[in-house]
């Protein structure tokens, strides 16, 4: 048990490490396609080591419990996360909706911290993430009922993982061709990566959650920013793009879903809350309803 | 027996070394709290985009006062905007830098005899690195990033000790030319 507690510590702190690395050297690339040089590799790490070595206020009690309680629910759900088929912390556990549930707890601790600090625009911020969260969850959800049926009931992410290295089934994003662009869709949705961005939107409502919070509690944020970003990217790879045997297999993957969304997101502009909401309740909704059908009933999965 | 060698640091030691490493993050990644009040904030964007790209020094924008770490004040101040210049400096979190553009806020510039505006910064909120010119040139700002950097290695960017040991000092200043620093407006009352 304690071994098992260690090393899923150790995989939050590995995701916080890579993530970290990966945010530096996509802010490089996402320079480069500006024509700048662009900061260091580390410059993320800098940034939060940075964060921590400042000084900072509190706004309540509510306002620092919140962000513990944020940090501590994300690496709880980190602890779950398998990295390759071999390194998981608790056999048997990594269920989906272990995921589904326990990212809940984070963001609302993020919520109620962001509330507590009394600013307006922090509650603004908070009530458009939660709007955000409601309108990528539903196709996305259905997608991944779709996979979960395909795969005979099981929803572990380890098994579904297993399941596409089978000789003779495709990667889910192969198999249910419009599943895996909505999923690629919801993904940018939950990274709040450029059309998307409505509930940070820095020029609109000044970062949105995080307004009132500088120094060590901001650091703390971003650490469970990270944390948050490596298991929604680990939970694409192991449900869309058939996981990883090795953990080199898991850098490339990561590596190139991080970049390509990244990449994605630094050509759009930002949409408006309701174009948000509007967006994924049309087509991702659509595509996704269509793709359930057409794999369930008809049976058409390449 | 005790070690010869290693004479075991005092708890003074042990904090300025941390504070050294402290500064190595801190002199590396400045996120900046632009105040654009006067017509020196033109040459931000030709200093933060593909021309001079400021982010390989880590420097970036911020949205609020609390995350940044360094101020810039853009040219001239009005005493309107001096209220709200001192409620943001105040509410950064510290240590905190202010970097002040331009000769209006070194001496007044072309609007030293005007009645609206204020024409030494440095009596109002400590500056710890001034950027002369009218408008100053993109190299002689970047340059001034570089000095400030530069200062926060060799630990002369006191200016925020400054006003915590000068407070009185600079609370009068403030009263002197504002008569009260309160902002009323909807947002503040
Ligand atoms: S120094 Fe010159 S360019 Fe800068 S704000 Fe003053 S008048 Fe404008």
């Amino acid at each position: 048990m304690v071994v098992n507690i260690l090393v899923g510590l150790g995989v939050a702190l590995f995701g916080f490490v890579l993530q970290t690395a990966m945010g530096g050297i996509n802010r490089k690339i996402v320079a480069r396609v500006q024509k700048r040089i662009g900061p260091k590799w580390y410059q993320e790490f800098i940034d939060i080591f940075k964060l921590f070595s400042k000084r900072s206020v509190s706004h309540g009690w509510i306002f620092d419990f919140g962000v513990i309680m944020a940090l501590g629910g994300i690496i709880a759900t980190a602890m779950f996360m398998p990295v390759t088929a071999n390194i998981i912390a608790f056999e048997g556990y990594d269920n989906f909706f272990i995921f589904v549930y326990l990212l809940a707890v984070g963001m609302l601790g993020m919520a109620m911290s962001a509330s507590g600090s009394g600013n307006p625009l922090a509650s603004i911020g908070v009530m458009r993430a939660l709007t955000t969260m409601l309108a990528y969850e539903v196709p996305f959800m259905i997608v991944v009922m779709t996979i979960i049926k395909l795969t005979g009931g099981t929803s572990s992410v380890s098994e579904i993982a297993a399941f596409q290295q089978i000789a003779g089934n495709n990667w889910f994003i192969i198999a249910l061709p419009l599943g895996g662009i909505v999923a690629i869709i919801s993904l940018m949705g939950m990274l709040g990566k450029k059309p998307f961005e409505t509930y940070i939107a820095p020029a609109e409502i000044a970062s949105g959650p995080m307004v009132e919070y500088g120094g060590k509690q901001l650091g703390m944020l971003f650490v469970m920013h990270e944390i948050t970003v490596f298991i929604e990217v680990s939970l694409f790879i192991h449900l869309f793009l058939g996981g990883a045997a090795t953990l080199g297999v898991y850098l490339l993957k990561y590596f190139l879903v991080y970049t390509a969304l990244n990449l994605i997101s630094s050509v759009y502009a930002r949409f408006k809350i309701d174009q948000v909401v509007v967006f994924f309740y049309k087509w991702p909704l659509f595509m996704a309803v269509t793709q359930a059908i057409i794999a369930i009933y008809l049976g058409w999965v390449i | 027996m005790k070690s010869t060698k290693f004479s075991p640091m005092t708890q003074e030691q042990i904090d300025k070394k941390w504070w050294e490493i402290g500064n190595y993050f801190r002199r590396n990644s400045l996120w900046m709290l632009m105040y654009c009040t006067g017509c020196c904030a033109i040459e931000l964007p030709p200093a933060m985009t593909s021309a001079y790209d400021m982010e390989r020094l880590g420097m970036g924008p911020m949205a609020t006062p609390r995350q940044a770490d360094v101020l810039l004040v853009t040219g001239y101040l009005s005493l309107k905007t001096l209220r709200r210049l001192i409620y943001t400096y105040e509410q950064m979190s510290e240590p905190k830098y202010v970097v002040g553009f331009g000769s209006c806020t070194i001496n007044g510039g072309i609007y030293h005899d005007s009645h609206a505006v204020i024409n030494k910064l440095d009596q109002y909120i400590p500056v710890d690195v001034y950027v002369a010119g009218c408008m100053p040139n993109t190299e002689a700002v970047m340059n001034g990033f570089t000095d400030l950097m530069g200062m926060i290695k060799n630990k002369t960017a006191r200016g925020w000790l400054d006003y915590k040991e000068r407070n009185d000092w600079y609370k009068k200043n403030q009263l002197d030319s504002l008569g009260e620093v309160l902002v009323h407006d909807e947002f503040h009352e």
